[in-house]
């Protein structure tokens, strides 16, 4: 595929053949090399060749090969003649991070950091077949499903300032829970309030570097050595049904046929079942966030037991990773709605939009991006400029760079263990070789992914965190 | 690396997890790709065949049927909570243009002290290739 180096840190895929806009890939020479290697450059080009595509299709610095979509993908999609596809949301629908601040430091947690994470570990629930602790009837799962964060807080879990400071407020009001098959809704109901497995974490961390100090005041972020805490996780097994049931009825719909990767099927925006699908994936993005901020309160209330008080651990942002939304943007000096997809990729709006809330609105949008187990994560600023760059977006993440089965021939869970205990940072964990396959050296520097992200403009450095504790699911 | 006498094998494969799986003819080739899903998250040998559940799913081709096949695992780990032990009666057949499987899985459910490993949220049609000539192979990436 040829690329274009036309800035720094930006690559261009010209427009040719069927696509109808040029694709732009936001890399350094570094993260370049690894999306050389595998199917990113692509997919992207196929994106690009989607009806009702607007402008450009984006990859972000932290892409890698998805399914159909790149993972790091931003595209937007005219509301007349454009499409949405469950492949250009993901399957785990509004994975994403939340980060709560706290008012203590890692000397007021460290003589009782194992205590801490061994007490989150009983009350969050985590791991593979692992339910919740709370049996949900269809109907309450339907109403969580409608209402997202607003429902946990309206049956006592955290407070009305965490939906401020939720993407979307914490609710799709698009959400139709009606929509969703019989089995979404049976995978949703063990699964309310659990972490899952795999790439997800909790993490206590403690600050470790500020670049922006007046940015990251308003994010509540004071000095070094504070602790935070990060919750990383997504709709669980309900949203994977829906993407699934979707992406079954497309291809029943329209067929299999003149798509180069079946992964691209689609629906006409305007179509019953485009809209049917933005209701259910709506409906997954508030079981999601609801996920979140249950798990947000047992967290804190593990830290009032043990630490006798949770006072001021208030949430900085929580943010989606993988969704498709309705929102205005400039396209070719006009403003208008388009449905952006962003699969892998963060919302960065910067000052002014009346999408964020009014405390960080002068400031732009706190976007947060996790490491991978062990390693730092990022807390950045969202900006203006990557409204014109890339919709308004960043990139979300570490993105695996090595199968678990090679991560788990070369690693083992006991020796990271004991490697992180070198480091200070404490682990536990629901089983040894999901350790294993999670090692850090199997994703990509996060390091290299924000410092594009931070250079190109799309998403500013605030402050670094880095884990003194780790809870993988 | 497992061996290919235990019917699959995973391939590296940078971002998830692929694998092929083989049999002597399509249903045994299904049969055994929905060990190598299980092998993802569970150790089959440690979970007892305690309790059935009847599986029935179609499709419009081969691949929509392996995938909707596959799922069953992941739908029946998330609602009840089971774990796959054996695949059993596993029959396929063409109606029109319709596919059709019918299965038996066997197997237990979740229990504290039995370790589940990794996470896999969903089957994918990337890179899937389905071959029935000879030698029946299936090839499938899941996300991970």
């Amino acid at each position: 595929m040829e690329l274009k180096k036309i800035g720094p840190y930006t690559y261009e895929i010209a427009q040719h053949g069927d696509m109808k806009v040029p694709a732009i890939i936001y890399s350094s020479q570094n993260l370049l090399e690894g999306v050389r290697k595998d199917l990113t450059l692509k997919q992207a080009r196929n994106v690009a060749c989607l009806p009702g595509i607007q402008r450009t299709a984006y990859v972000m610095p932290d892409a890698h090969q998805g399914y159909g979509f790149p993972i790091g993908g931003v595209a937007a999609f005219d509301l007349e003649d454009g499409i949405i596809s469950p492949g250009g949301v993901g399957y785990d629908i509004n994975c994403g991070v939340r980060l709560l601040r706290t008012e203590y430091s890692a000397e007021d947690v460290k003589p009782k950091l194992r205590q801490l994470l061994a007490a989150i570990c009983r009350e969050v629930p985590a791991g593979v077949g692992k339910a919740g602790v709370i049996r949900l009837s269809k109907r309450i799962l339907q109403d969580v499903c409608a209402k997202g964060a607003e429902w946990a807080v309206e049956n006592g879990y955290g407070t009305k300032s965490d939906l401020e400071r939720t993407e979307e407020y914490g609710r799709m009001s698009s959400a139709d829970p009606a929509v969703l098959s019989p089995r979404a809704i049976e995978r949703g109901i063990p699964q309310l309030g659990t972490l899952g497995a795999g790439n997800h974490f909790l993490e206590i961390q403690k600050v470790d570097e500020i670049y922006d100090p007046e940015t990251a005041r308003v994010f509540g972020l004071q000095a070094k050595g504070q602790i935070m805490v990060m919750i990383h996780c997504g709709s669980r097994g309900l949203g994977h049904q829906v993407a699934s049931d979707y992406i079954r009825a497309m291809e029943n719909k329209a067929g299999t046929g003149g798509l180069p990767d079946r992964e691209l099927v689609n629906a006409p925006i305007r179509s019953a079942l485009g809209q049917e699908y933005y209701k259910a994936m709506s409906a997954a993005v508030n079981f999601a966030f609801a996920n979140r901020q249950m798990i947000a309160h047992w967290v804190r209330e593990v830290f009032a037991k043990v630490l006798g008080s949770a006072e001021g651990m208030d949430q900085v942002y929580d943010v989606c990773h993988n969704v498709a939304k309705f929102e205005r943007h400039v396209i070719h000096g006009q403003e208008r709605k388009v449905c952006i997809h962003r699969k892998g990729a963060t919302r960065s709006f910067g000052p002014g939009r009346a999408e964020i809330p009014e405390v960080y609105r002068d400031k732009g949008q706190p976007v947060i991006i996790p490491g991978s187990m062990g390693t730092a994560s990022y807390i950045l600023l969202g900006t203006e400029a990557a409204e014109q760059l890339s919709f308004g977006s960043t990139a979300h993440g570490a993105g695996r760079v090595m199968s678990r089965h090679e991560a788990r021939r070369r690693f083992r869970g006991e020796q990271i263990k004991q490697d992180l205990a070198g480091k200070g940072i404490e682990l536990q964990a629901t089983s040894w070789r999901g350790v294993s396959e999670e090692a850090s050296q199997a994703y990509k520097d996060v390091d290299e992914v924000v410092r594009v992200s931070h250079e190109v403009g799309i998403g500013r450095l605030v402050a670094r965190v880095v884990p003194v504790g780790v809870m993988k699911g | 690396m497992p061996k290919i006498s235990q019917g699959f094998k995973f391939f590296a494969h940078p971002a998830d997890a692929k694998f092929q799986a083989y049999g002597g003819n399509l249903e045994e080739a299904f049969q055994n790709a929905a060990y190598a899903l299980a092998s993802l998250m569970w150790d089959r040998d440690r979970v007892r065949p305690k309790m059935g559940y009847p599986v029935a799913v179609e499709a419009r081709d081969l691949k929509q049927l392996l995938v909707s096949f596959l799922e069953e695992v992941l739908y029946l780990l998330d609602s009840r909570g089971f774990l796959l032990h054996s695949v059993d009666e596993l029959t396929i057949r063409r109606e029109g243009d319709r596919f059709l499987l019918r299965s038996r899985f066997y197997g237990d459910h979740f229990a504290e002290g039995l370790e589940t490993f990794g996470d896999v949220k969903a089957i994918t049609y990337h890179d899937m290739l389905i071959k029935t000539d000879g030698q029946a192979m299936v090839q499938v990436v899941v996300d991970v």
